[in-house]
C-alpha cells in the first residue's frame, strides 16, 4: 500500500508519478445504478488508501455530484478544464470524509456533443498518471456520451439489473465496446425473492446471456434511495449490506479480495421482522 | 381530426417511460382509441419487448426513413386489443440515423392513421431526446421521487418550455412506506418542486417486473392496481376529471408476506 | 456525541434532507442556465456600484456558487478609484467628508485598489443583497466573498 500520508496531496501535479487504472461503469439502460455503483466504488476504493479520481461523463444530465453530497462544492467542470478555462487541479472536487478521493464534476448547462472525444482521452490519460484509480461514470444510452466516456478507460464494468431490457441494453454495449482489457459484470438490484418465485431473472439468467465475469451481486433495497437523499454513499455506513457489498467488489477490483461473489439470498421471516421493527434494513 | 401527439419524456434513465408509454397506450386502446406507440430510442429498442411483440418486427422507424418500407408496412398491430400497433426502433443503428425533421414527417404520417400517437423517447437531452420531442405536440414527464430524476426531470422540463410544449406529469415508483416515515418524498414535493401538473402516481410494484418479463401489458392482467391506475391516468389524459387513487403503505402482514398492493 | 442525540431527538429525515438539496441544486441549475438573467444583474449591480465607486467594467465577473446552505451570488468587481465627491471649497485631492466605512485616504487615480463584494443570500432570509464596505487598498485585485455583516475585510498580504 503506498504512503499516501506523505504524499502531496492525491492527484496533484507534484504527486509522485504512477500509472492507475482507468475504469468505465456503463450500462445502456439508465437508471440501472451506475452513478450509484461509480460513487461507492470510488469511496470503497479511496478508503483504502488508493487515490482515487471519479469523473461525472454525463454532460448536461450530472448526477455524480449529489450522489456523493458533494454538489455544494463543485466550482468547475470537465468542459472548464478541457476549454483551458481552469486547470486539473482547480476543477477536482475534494470530499472531506474520503481524504484520497477526487470528484471531477460534468458541465450541467452543456451538451455532450460539446465534449472533444479526443480531448477527454487525453484528459482521463492525464489523470492515470496521478491517481491510482480513474473511474468514469457513463451516461445511459450509446450516443455521444457513452463514446465520450469509453475513450480512455482500459476496462468497464457493466451494471446490469436481471431484467429484460437491461440485460438487452447490456448485451448491446458490450458489443460496442470492443476490445477492452477487462470487461466485468455487477448485477444490481436483484430481488431475491422475486428470483425464487420466478418472477425475476436470476443472476445465472443474466450472465448466460452476457457472459462476463461477475465482480459482484447487490439486492434491491431502500437505504440506497435514503443515502442519495442525503448524499451518503452506502459504503460509509457499517451496517450497510450494500455498503459491504460494494466494499467487497472494490476489494475484488484491486485484487485484494479473491472471494467469489455472494447471491444474496431471499430474507427469512425473522430478517423480515427485524426490519420492520428496525427500520429499513 | 389529427391525432394528439404525446411525447412521454423524463432526463434520467430507467425511471419507466416505456413501462409508461406501453401501458397508457394500452390503457387508451382498452377504451376503444386507436393508439400508435413509437418507439424513439434507436439503437436501444424496449418497447417492444415490454409488450412482448419483438419477435414480430420485420421493419422498423430507420428503414421507413430511409424509404425502404411503406410505413404501414413496419407497424405491429398488437392482437390483443382492437386498436393498438407500435412502430419499433431499429436495433442497430443510432439515433443520428433520423433527422429531427425526418422524425417529426413519420410522425406526421401517423396521423390519419390513430387518434392517440404516444413517443417513447430514450434517455437523455440529446439527439434521441430532440428527434422525440420534435414529433411531439404534447408533453409527459415521467419521474420517480428521487433527487437525480428529479434534478434530470428539471431539465428536461427547461428544454420542454424552451419548446412551448405543454406538460404533465406522472410520479412512478412511489413508496408509501418509504413516504410515511420521511425517508421518500412525496408527490406533492415533486409537484412543487417541478411545478407541473400531475397527470398520475403509481406506486412501486414489483408487478412491472414480472409483466414486463412474459411481454404482457399490466392493463390485461386482471384485478391489477396497477393496471387500474393506468386506466385512471387514461380517463385523466382525455380529460375526464378523475381523483387520485390514495397510496397506503401496507399493513404488517402486508409487509410481511410480501404484499405491496397500493390502498 | 452532540451528533448522537441530535439524531435521537430530532433525526431529520431523509425525505427533507433531500428536498432542501434538490431546492438549492435546482437554483443554482437554473440560474447558470439563464444567462440573460446572469447579465443584467451583473449590468444592475455595476451600475449601482458606480454610483459609489468608478469600476473596471470590463474586468467585472458576476458568478453564482452554491453554498452549504444557500445559493450565493458572487461578484468581483475591480475599483479603479472613488467617485470624487468633494465639496467646491475643499483642496483637489483632500479626502471627501469621511463617509462611514472609508478610513483611508483615497488613492491616486488608475491603481486598482481590489474588489467589492456582493453576497445575495438565496437561502432562507429571502435574498437581500448587500454590499460590503470597501477593504483598505491592495496592490492587485483579488476575490474573495463572505456575508455583508459589517466587519472591516482583513488586512491584504
Amino acid at each position: 500500500m503506498r504512503e499516501l500520508q506523505e504524499d502531496p496531496a492525491p492527484g496533484s501535479s507534484s504527486a509522485p508519478r504512477r500509472r492507475g487504472r482507468a475504469i468505465v461503469v456503463t450500462s445502456g439502460k439508465g437508471g440501472v445504478g451506475k452513478t450509484t455503483t461509480t460513487a461507492n466504488l470510488g469511496t470503497a476504493l479511496a478508503l483504502t488508501g488508493a487515490a482515487v479520481a471519479l469523473i461525472d461523463a454525463d454532460v448536461g444530465l450530472r448526477n455524480l455530484d449529489i450522489v456523493l453530497g458533494l454538489e455544494a462544492r463543485v466550482r468547475n467542470h470537465v468542459l472548464d478544464v478541457l476549454e483551458g478555462r481552469v486547470t486539473l487541479d482547480d476543477a477536482l472536487v475534494t470530499d472531506k470524509r474520503v481524504p484520497t478521493l477526487r470528484l471531477l464534476a460534468a458541465a450541467q448547462t452543456r451538451e455532450k456533443d460539446d465534449v472533444d472525444t479526443e480531448a477527454m482521452r487525453a484528459l482521463v490519460d492525464s489523470l492515470r498518471d496521478r491517481f491510482d484509480y480513474v473511474l468514469i461514470d457513463c451516461p445511459a444510452g450509446i450516443e455521444k456520451g457513452f463514446t465520450n466516456a469509453i475513450g480512455g478507460a482500459d476496462e468497464a464494468i457493466i451494471v446490469c439489473t436481471p431484467e429484460v431490457a437491461a440485460v438487452r441494453d447490456a448485451d448491446r454495449v458490450v458489443g460496442l465496446l470492443g476490445n477492452r482489457t477487462s470487461i466485468k459484470l455487477i448485477v444490481n438490484r436483484l430481488r431475491p425473492d422475486l428470483v425464487r418465485r420466478g418472477k425475476m431473472l436470476s443472476v445465472d439468467d443474466v450472465n448466460a446471456i452476457l457472459r462476463l465475469p461477475l465482480l459482484g451481486v447487490i439486492a434491491d433495497e431502500p437505504g440506497v434511495i435514503i443515502s442519495t437523499n442525503k448524499g451518503e454513499p452506502l459504503v460509509l455506513d457499517d451496517a450497510s449490506a450494500t455498503g459491504a457489498a460494494y466494499r467487497a467488489i472494490a476489494g475484488r477490483i484491486a485484487g485484494t479480495d479473491t472471494s467469489t461473489p455472494e447471491i444474496p439470498l431471499p430474507p427469512t421471516l425473522f430478517q423480515k421482522l427485524g426490519s420492520f421493527f428496525g427500520g429499513r434494513r | 381530426m389529427s391525432a394528439r401527439r404525446i411525447v412521454l419524456t423524463s432526463g434520467k434513465g430507467g425511471v419507466g417511460k416505456t413501462t409508461a408509454t406501453a401501458n397508457l397506450g394500452a390503457a387508451l386502446a382498452k377504451r376503444g382509441k386507436r393508439v400508435i406507440l413509437v418507439d424513439a430510442d434507436i439503437g436501444l429498442r424496449n418497447l417492444d419487448l415490454v409488450l412482448g411483440l419483438e419477435k414480430r418486427i420485420v421493419f422498423d422507424l430507420v428503414e421507413v426513413v430511409e424509404g425502404r418500407c411503406q410505413l404501414r408496412q413496419a407497424l405491429i398491430k398488437d392482437k390483443r386489443f382492437q386498436s393498438l400497433a407500435i412502430l419499433p426502433a431499429a436495433q442497430t443503428r443510432d439515433k443520428t440515423a433520423v433527422s429531427e425533421t425526418q422524425f417529426a414527417e413519420v410522425v406526421a404520417g401517423l396521423d390519419e392513421l390513430c387518434d392517440y400517437v404516444l413517443i417513447d423517447c430514450p434517455a437523455g437531452i440529446e439527439h434521441g431526446f430532440r428527434n422525440a420531442v420534435a414529433g411531439a405536440a404534447e408533453a409527459i414527464v415521467v419521474t420517480t421521487p428521487e433527487v437525480s430524476a428529479i434534478r434530470d426531470a428539471d431539465r428536461v422540463i427547461g428544454k420542454l418550455n424552451e419548446r412551448g410544449l405543454p406538460i404533465r406529469l406522472i410520479v412512478n415508483r412511489i413508496r408509501p412506506d418509504m413516504v410515511r416515515t420521511g425517508d421518500m418524498m412525496s408527490v406533492d414535493d415533486v409537484v412543487d418542486i417541478l411545478g407541473v401538473k400531475l397527470l398520475g402516481m403509481i406506486p412501486d410494484d414489483e408487478e412491472v417486473i414480472d409483466t414486463t418479463n412474459r411481454g404482457e401489458p399490466i392493463v390485461l392482467v386482471p384485478d391489477s392496481h396497477l393496471g387500474e391506475i393506468f386506466e385512471k391516468i387514461a380517463r385523466r389524459l382525455e380529460g375526464e376529471n378523475v381523483a387520485f387513487t390514495t397510496l397506503t403503505a401496507p399493513g404488517f402482514f402486508g409487509r410481511l408476506f410480501g404484499q405491496r398492493k397500493a390502498g | 456525541m452532540i451528533e448522537f442525540f441530535r439524531k435521537l431527538f430530532a433525526p431529520e429525515q431523509s425525505g427533507a434532507t433531500a428536498r432542501e438539496r434538490l431546492r438549492l441544486v435546482l437554483l443554482s441549475d437554473h440560474l447558470s442556465l439563464a444567462p440573460d438573467v446572469v447579465e443584467s444583474l451583473r449590468a444592475d449591480l455595476i451600475a449601482v456600484i458606480s454610483k459609489y465607486v468608478e469600476v473596471d467594467e470590463a474586468n467585472c465577473d458576476v458568478s453564482f456558487e452554491q453554498q452549504d446552505r444557500a445559493v450565493a451570488v458572487l461578484a468581483n468587481i475591480p475599483i479603479l478609484a472613488m467617485r470624487s465627491r468633494t465639496p467646491p471649497s475643499s483642496p483637489p485631492g483632500a479626502p471627501p467628508a469621511s463617509p462611514p466605512h472609508s478610513p483611508d485616504p483615497p488613492p491616486s487615480m488608475g491603481d486598482p485598489i481590489g474588489a467589492a463584494y456582493a453576497v445575495a443570500d438565496g437561502g432562507e432570509s429571502g435574498g437581500s443583497a448587500a454590499v460590503a464596505p470597501p477593504p483598505s487598498p491592495a496592490p492587485r485585485k483579488r476575490r474573495r466573498r463572505r456575508r455583508a455583516s459589517g466587519n472591516p475585510a482583513p488586512a491584504p498580504g
